[in-house]
């Protein structure tokens, strides 16, 4: 039997902020459209990982591998060394994220959000970024909004902008960071719902979520993250319905 | 009241007034630019992880804050030559000079405004950037720069108010620019009101259309849809107002999770 190569994979994590160990080795893989939750308590490192994965920091031991390539690092000629800034751009926009605050760009509006990455990481004409923006924008379900400035949008309208701003660059593997930890309750749903969306059309993702409901539903997997390490793995309906680890079983006692 | 009207129309009209009221703008005009984009470097430099380029830059800013202008102009024109040779040609002319002891000067001031400026822009956006794959000098130029230059707009419109009444320092260093203009008006005829007040009339026109051009730029920098009245002007009122009005969304392909709250 062949085992099929996951996408993406994470050996080993270290990282240390100081005196803090916030990962302490974490192990994981995710397979090509599946979809992975990670749950755990706020400072468990689930951000840390997510932010290494996007290769934003540099983690102090371990590898990431997407497609069985070591990311973040140069082995040519039996000498590695860790790529510099420049050279990991390149490496980033194969990885689309997605940060709890949107973060959009101030400055422009809705479209042009979107079409930073395609012009100025890309180098894709204008015209055809206008294009591909506008086609992603719509998915999102935001037709009517292109021309408005992040300051005109509601923190879900900001949020899905983000997804699609993420999304234009086809990326191999999305990574959500507590996608809607900032939005007030009514407008989770909206953002829940492109999340959704792009699971069933096979996208790669990795959620930090506290949205449990949408762990279950649309997760393939969910991991329990706890003190900087993954505690406990399993199939969503295993995890929720019949938890093994005791921090497991704790923790879904406080958010049920 | 002794007022000679004809004199203050004569001298208001006059070439010279003219002359040194362009010297005066131009001077000022080319020293900010240079002030800018010293000031970047400098300020770039203290904001630098580098120890070296915190040290350089912020060594910069201490010694030209320190020093009067006036004996920085003196410093260029006078002990430059003495000092190098190569200064003695003819092409180091008073404007010359005038143009780097104030633009070294100016620049110590924007460096300090355009780190500050910087340091305001959303460091979550620098952060996007960057997961989006575009390199540092992208990141800067497309996403921090723009955002930055909003806030400097102010501060960056008061020096250059300040730096065209600092041109009248140039007068030591022999440059005829307008209040030295006003000032030779004065030194032959003794008339001092007519002279001065043709004097203060151009720097309040001249500071007037400054300040003009400043609410242009300023207004290109709002960053609201251009629409007028449904989003500009309501969303800037209430910005609850376009998010709450518009109807249910909906999501292309996708029917509402049912879980989801």
């Amino acid at each position: 039997m062949t085992e099929e190569l996951p996408l993406l994979r994470v050996l080993d994590l270290h990282k240390t902020y100081g005196r803090t160990e916030v990962l302490k080795g974490v192990d994981f893989d995710v397979k090509a459209g599946e979809v992975k939750a990670l749950l755990g308590p706020s400072g468990s490192g689930k951000s840390t990982i997510l932010r290494l994965m996007a290769l934003l920091e540099r983690p102090d031991a371990g590898e990431i591998l997407l497609e069985g390539k070591r990311m973040g690092i140069s082995a040519s000629a039996g000498k590695v060394r860790h790529l510099k800034e420049r050279e990991l751009a390149r490496q980033r926009t194969e990885i689309g994220m997605v940060f709890q605050k949107f973060n959009l760009f101030a400055h422009l509006d809705a479209v042009h959000n979107v079409m930073l990455g395609l012009t100025q990481a890309r180098r894709v004409h204008k015209a055809e970024a206008r294009e591909q923006a506008i086609e992603m924008l719509a998915r999102v379900g935001l037709s009517d909004r292109t021309g408005h400035y992040p300051s005109e949008l509601s923190g879900g309208q900001q949020q899905r902008v983000a997804i699609a701003r993420a999304l234009v660059m086809n990326p191999k593997v999305m990574l959500f960071d507590e996608p809607t930890s900032a939005l007030d309750p009514e407008l989770v749903g909206e953002v829940l719902a492109v999340m959704e969306q792009l699971a069933a059309e096979g996208m790669t993702m990795v959620v930090v979520t506290h949205e449990v409901r949408f762990a279950r539903r649309v997760a393939t997997e969910v991991a329990m993250f706890d003190q900087g390490q993954i505690v406990e793995q399993a199939a969503p309906e295993d995890f929720f319905d019949r938890p093994a680890h005791e921090r497991t079983i704790k923790f879904l006692e406080h958010v049920h | 009241m002794e007022w000679d009207g004809h004199l203050f129309w004569s001298a208001l009209f006059s070439k010279e007034y003219l002359d040194g009221a362009i010297l005066s703008v131009t001077l000022a005009a080319a020293s900010q630019v240079v002030a800018v984009l010293l000031g970047f470097l400098v300020a770039l430099g203290r904001l630098s992880k580098a120890r070296t380029a915190r040290a350089v830059s912020g060594l910069y800013v201490w010694f030209f804050r320190a020093i009067p202008t006036l004996l920085v102009l003196l410093l260029v024109w006078n002990a430059g030559p003495q000092l190098f040779p190569v200064l003695r040609e003819a092409w180091f002319s008073p404007f010359l000079a005038g143009l780097i002891g104030l633009s070294v000067v100016e620049a110590a001031y924007m460096a300090e405004i355009i780190r500050s400026a910087l340091m305001s822009v959303d460091e979550g956006q620098s952060l996007a950037a960057r997961a989006l794959g575009l390199s540092p000098t992208r990141v800067m130029f497309k996403v921090v720069l723009p955002q930055a230059i909003r806030v400097a707009l102010p501060p960056t419109g008061n020096e250059f108010i300040a730096m065209i009444k600092y041109t009248s320092l140039a007068s030591v260093i022999s440059l005829r620019e307008l209040l030295t203009t006003a000032q030779n008006g004065v030194s032959v005829t003794f008339r001092y009101a007519e002279y001065y007040v043709a004097a203060l009339v151009y720097y309040l026109v001249i500071v007037s259309i400054v300040m003009y051009g400043q609410s242009l730029i300023e207004r290109r920098f709002r960053w609201v849809s251009t629409r007028p009245l449904r989003t500009g002007l309501l969303a800037r009122r209430n910005p609850t107002m376009t998010a709450t009005k518009e109807p249910k969304v909906v999501v292309t392909k996708v029917a509402q999770p049912e879980g989801a709250k």
